[in-house]
């Protein structure tokens, strides 16, 4: 193992800045699209419920993998040229809000209705009883749950190693071919990955504790 | 000056007849005390008047602006027509201070430290000033509710809506509730509608007593006619003769 990072450290550290920056920019973009859409679907206007509830079945139940692909693939041969690293950040960020969607509607539904109506009922405008009331209160209830989709979604950012993203996963084969020592390779790859992910687990957990 | 009026108004939930030919007028300054059976609809009126909730028939007109009419803005109505809840609804994210003084400063834009000092002077008025940093969990139902009338006052409304304010609190704290609702309909011009079976604050404060059964009004008389003299309904009578034995 210590042979591996000796030789083929500058490509690990590579992907795995690769691995983190689609997360940190998915997971940002995930968060913003998935709260919108959950948004949408607690609304009064029937319009954009339905479109919320489309966006979700449809992205919740194709494979990652066939997401990115239409990024990677099909977007190129008809409008214009996509690389990997861009289509697999976009396909994980599309897939990942459509359960972030559903995480934070269920967060939304879990306030109390008597919020709203007791928001509403003193003048407050829709909007400003999501803003100020619903929605801070719904965000920690779905802190746990949220956690399980960031935690998901660091590990899906492999789906860039099928698109030429030069993440972890791809650097991972690359290495695994190349120096022939596949276990060590896939055990540091895996290392790297924990790397992101343990941290991560901890920090969900410490905000849950803090503002549960 | 008529500040709610009710004219031919239906309302169902489905197949439900849930106000059936409601004709009701309420002057500006009245104390009206709404009574009935479980299930009768007077939840269902007094949640009509804010708008949370729609009627199929009829003109409801509350300050003015027709209800049924889908131009009228709610958000304008209810800042005119404040509302307190049987299960209070503080908000539960803020502090006691902060619920009564944000609907003030998002929907009023009045200005933070004159904000505040109605705040304070509210939370004084209902008892509770020194409560105002704290959560609304860690107060008890009563003072609960007396923070949601201040939370309702706040907003200088014209008419306040009471939905059964006290029947979710302990007996010891009822009469804390009562005492800040029967300063309200004492000392200010407010219009007041309130969902309730203590007959001691209809008897001391209102002006007149409705009563409810079946979504219908069936009696709607002035205090003395009401408790002294005798309800015209049986329905009526027979109501009042058992909440008053209770």
């Amino acid at each position: 193992m210590t042979t591996i990072f000796a030789h083929y450290g500058s490509e690990l550290l590579q992907g795995f800045g690769q691995t983190l920056l689609c997360s940190v920019i998915s997971l940002f973009f995930s968060l913003i699209i998935g709260s919108m859409f959950a948004i949408f679907e607690t609304t009064p206007i029937k319009f954009l419920r339905v479109i919320a509830r489309i966006y979700i079945e449809i992205f919740r139940n194709i494979p990652l993998l066939v997401i990115t692909m239409f990024f990677y693939v099909v977007i190129p041969l008809y409008l214009f040229k996509i690389d990997g690293f861009t289509a697999g950040t976009i396909g994980l960020t599309i897939y990942t809000s459509a359960f972030i969607a559903e995480t934070v509607r269920a967060g939304i539904n879990s306030v109390d209705p008597g919020q709203m109506e007791g928001s509403r009922a003193n003048g407050l405008s829709w909007w400003q009883s999501m803003r100020y009331i619903v929605l801070p209160q719904a965000f920690r209830y779905v802190i746990p749950p949220l956690g399980n989709q960031f935690i998901n979604l660091v590990k899906n950012s492999s789906v860039l190693a099928f698109v030429a993203g030069f993440d972890l996963m791809y650097q991972g084969n690359v290495i695994a071919s190349d120096s022939l020592s596949t276990m060590s390779t896939y055990v540091c790859v895996g290392l790297l990955y924990l790397i992101i992910t343990l941290p991560l687990s901890y920090w969900m957990r410490y905000l849950e504790k803090r503002l549960a | 000056m008529s500040m709610i009026e009710f004219h031919d108004v239906e309302k169902y939930y489905g197949d439900f007849h849930a106000l059936h030919d409601i004709n009701l007028t309420i002057d500006s300054g009245e104390t009206v005390v709404l009574i009935g059976p479980s299930g009768s609809g007077k939840s269902t009126l007094i949640r009509t008047i804010n708008g949370l909730e729609t009627i199929q028939q009829g003109q409801l007109i509350v300050n003015g602006q027709d209800l049924a009419n889908k131009k009228t803005d709610m958000n304008r109505i209810r800042k005119n027509v404040g509302m307190v809840f049987q299960h209070f609804n503080l908000y539960a994210n803020k502090s006691i201070l902060e619920n009564i003084m944000l609907a003030p400063r998002l929907v009023l834009h009045r200005p933070e430290d004159e904000n505040k000092k109605i705040a304070m002077d509210l939370l004084d008025q209902v008892g509770l000033a020194d409560q105002a940093p704290k959560l609304p969990e860690q107060l008890s139902g009563g003072q609960q509710q007396r923070i949601a009338i201040a939370r309702s006052l706040a907003m200088r409304p014209k008419a306040l809506l009471f939905d059964e304010p006290t029947s979710a609190l302990d007996p010891e704290m009822i009469d804390d509730v009562l005492n800040v609702m029967k300063d309200i309909a004492r000392d200010s011009d407010m219009t007041m509608l309130v969902v309730t079976h203590e007959m001691g604050f209809a008897r001391e404060v209102a002006n007149r007593v409705v009563f409810m059964a079946d979504g219908q009004i069936l009696e709607d008389d002035s205090k003395e006619k009401f408790f002294d003299g005798q309800p015209s309904n049986e329905r009526a009578r027979q109501f009042l003769s058992k909440i008053i034995t209770h």
